[in-house]
């Protein structure tokens, strides 16, 4: 609708100067709302509408081109001789000297800068005065100094393909510890996809651009290690269940694979090497519930085979999967095995029959144990991580750890201890965090927590030295830290104090397991004794069924009596206002 | 007078520590030494240019003051260059023995 005023004004008007007048107001224009129209909006409250008045800016990321830098020598060629001696002829250049030597000023001048460095050099010989002193002292100073504990990253290593992958599994090169290798792979179920590159990788901390060598495995690598016997071998598990060994002199593809009949059914997650004379010996874990042993000279049939049967009656449908191993190499014949189900299973190699094989199991854990490692200063202690805590255990107490960390708000996915420390242990959170803890100094709460990523962080591993350590995460970064040096050098008496907590722990738990065996037997005794009494109630076992309800029944008393207890702490304190 | 030279330079050469003494004049030429050609050669040449610039330095911070000695001291031991208008006395001393 065109809003037009027409006015007519003569044409020897035009051009003139405009009078302007007062004159009262007219309406030109009234339209009034029609209200059958807003039937055609719907009123939106509350409505939203962001204003900034700010200047409006953008960012830009740059970033350099790599310069590449190359050292060299220069070797100095004689010059300066003057334009009538020949530098290369003995005679020239000594006749040349002397003639110098013979000035006067040259004598002159010796003389005096001879006296001058004279006085220095006696000087030098006098006193050092670049000598340290307090050398001793300087280190306990050290020691007592409080500093806090740190850790700094130093270099990330990420995954140079498209689609990223978790880096499940990392192994320290065995000598000098220069290269990481970073074995890759998706742990969802059927979360891979056909683009997704299967191909693991070595790095070389220093050059964290571009890996060194690639691993290219038939399915994804789960896990990954290096023989600390020859540092050119790796044997890795992967997703499909078989077993690879590389040589990295003979290039990336795997040397020998196992065969798929007599490979493992499910993801290996776990492969050790063996301490044995050929230096070849590897065993391997996977969900499938079995443990094979490989050689692997003769990868087409593991050597042995064990099922972990709890019911020792080597029954693979009972079987427990597997998910972490444990080898000591100061204790050849035995070995742990984490599982699944929450179990860790003790086992003894040189069993005569798979029945003894297993020797005992340690339970407490509600979620599968991802870690799984003796303390290498206290073989007879080690460390679980699995649900939302970490668990030390002493091998003789079986019901239950003798130390524990609290619940924690994310899941603990990967553990170790420090080799130099044997108090000190780290883990690492779907949350992306990284704990160090170190229990003499601190026992609720970690010494150290620090963010390394925001995705969840899948495997650890510390560097021999104590020094570094390497986590993976979710999206295939590596990142490799360095922590102060107060967590790994060994403190004074160290050794003694982590002995005894340890042997005051397990006493502690050994007298509670005694006094829960009493109980036990006390109320098997007394229900035996009311079943003689009592040939009415043929209760005997309640059903699954009954059980669920009274089990819901006091569940939900435990919780109102918590709320009720929640809602009068609420209402004192409210009063109390 | 180059008896005097000579016995200074050998009292030079005989204290304790000393690797080696070199003279250097202007150009850079060695012209006593006693070490070997080619390590003389790049000694020669490397610390005149750093004198040069150390003496540079000294003297653009104040002009009035010069360069009167330059102590170089390494992991493995000291290089004292005592320079002067036209030569150079380098002695490499090895203090900590």
């Amino acid at each position: 609708m065109e809003i037009v005023h027409v006015y007519t004004k003569r044409r020897n008007e035009f051009g003139r100067q405009c009078n302007f007048s007062d004159r009262p107001a007219e309406l030109h224009v009234d339209i009034l709302p029609d209200p059958s129209l807003a039937s055609n909006f719907i009123e939106r409250d509350p409505c939203d509408v962001p204003i900034q008045c700010t200047q409006e800016m953008s960012e830009h990321e740059v970033n350099t081109e790599r310069f590449e830098s190359d050292t060299r020598g220069i070797n100095h060629v004689e010059g300066g001789w003057p334009k009538d001696v020949n530098p290369q002829e003995m005679e020239q250049t000594i006749r040349f000297r002397k003639k110098v030597e013979k000035d006067e000023h040259y004598s002159s001048t010796i003389m005096q800068l001879g006296s001058n460095m004279e006085h220095c050099i006696k000087q030098n010989n006098a006193i050092n005065i670049y000598q340290e002193y307090f050398e001793e002292e300087e280190e306990e100073l050290v020691e007592e100094s409080e500093e806090q504990p740190s850790a700094k990253t130093i270099n990330v290593f990420r995954d140079p393909n498209e689609i990223k992958r978790t880096a499940t599994c990392l192994s320290w090169h065995p000598d000098g510890s220069c290269k990481l290798a970073v074995a890759y792979s998706s742990l969802g179920f059927q979360n891979i996809s056909p683009d997704m590159s299967y191909d693991s990788y070595i790095w070389d901390i220093e050059n964290p651009n571009k890996p060194e060598m690639t691993l290219k495995p038939v399915s994804l690598l789960v896990c990954l290690e290096y023989n600390p016997k020859d540092s050119h071998i790796l044997v890795g598990g992967s997703y499909n269940g078989q077993i690879a060994y590389w040589d990295t002199r003979k290039g990336s593809q795997p040397v020998e694979m196992s065969t798929i009949e007599h490979s493992h059914r499910d993801p290996v997650y776990k492969v050790i090497w063996l301490q044995s004379k050929t230096g070849t010996d590897t065993f391997s874990a996977s969900t499938d519930g079995q443990v094979l042993w490989w050689d692997i000279r003769k990868m087409s049939e593991p050597t042995e085979r064990l099922v972990l049967d709890p019911n020792k009656k080597g029954n693979l449908d009972n079987a427990l999967g597997a998910i972490s191993l444990e080898f000591e190499t100061t204790m050849p014949t035995k070995f742990m095995v984490g599982t699944e189900q929450g179990l860790v299973v003790s086992c003894n190699r040189k069993a005569k029959t798979p029945a003894e094989k297993i020797v005992c199991t340690y339970s407490g854990h509600h979620g599968p144990i991802y870690a799984l490692q003796r303390n290498p200063f206290f073989p007879k202690n080690f460390l679980t991580v699995a649900d939302w805590t970490a668990r030390i255990w002493s091998e003789d107490i079986k019901e239950s750890s003798i130390m524990w960390t609290k619940y924690h708000m994310a899941y603990l996915s990967d553990g170790c201890w420090s080799p130099v420390r044997p108090s000190v242990f780290f883990t690492v959170k779907m949350d992306g965090t990284l704990d160090v803890w170190d229990f003499l100094f601190k026992q609720n709460d970690p010494t150290l927590s620090l963010k390394v990523c925001d995705e969840a962080l899948y495997s650890l591993r510390v560097q021999d030295n104590g020094r570094f350590l390497a986590c993976g995460s979710q999206l295939g970064t590596a990142t490799l830290l360095e922590i102060s040096p107060g967590l790994c050098t060994l403190q004074r008496n160290e050794k003694a104090l982590a002995t005894a907590m340890f042997e005051r722990e397990t006493k502690r738990e050994k007298i509670l397991e005694a006094r829960h065996r009493e109980m036990r037997l006390k109320e098997r005794s007394r229900s035996e004794q009311s079943k003689d009494e009592d040939t009415k109630e043929g209760d005997g076992e309640e059903s699954v069924e009954e059980l669920a309800t009274r089990t819901e029944a006091e569940f939900y008393e435990i919780v109102e009596a918590e709320l009720k207890k929640r809602a009068k702490e609420q209402e004192k304190k409210v009063r109390r206002d | 007078m180059s008896a005097e030279v000579e016995e200074t330079l050998k009292r030079i050469q005989t204290h304790k520590g000393v690797i080696g003494t070199i003279v250097v004049n202007a150009e850079g030429i060695p012209i006593r030494t006693t070490l070997d050609n080619s390590t003389t050669v790049q000694y020669a040449g490397l610390l005149h240019q750093l004198t040069m610039k150390a003496r540079s330095t000294v003297r653009d911070l104040d002009p009035q003051n010069d360069l009167t000695f330059l102590r170089i001291r390494s992991k493995k031991h000291e290089i004292m260059v005592a320079p002067d208008k036209e030569y150079l006395l380098i002695v490499i001393q090895n203090p900590s023995e």
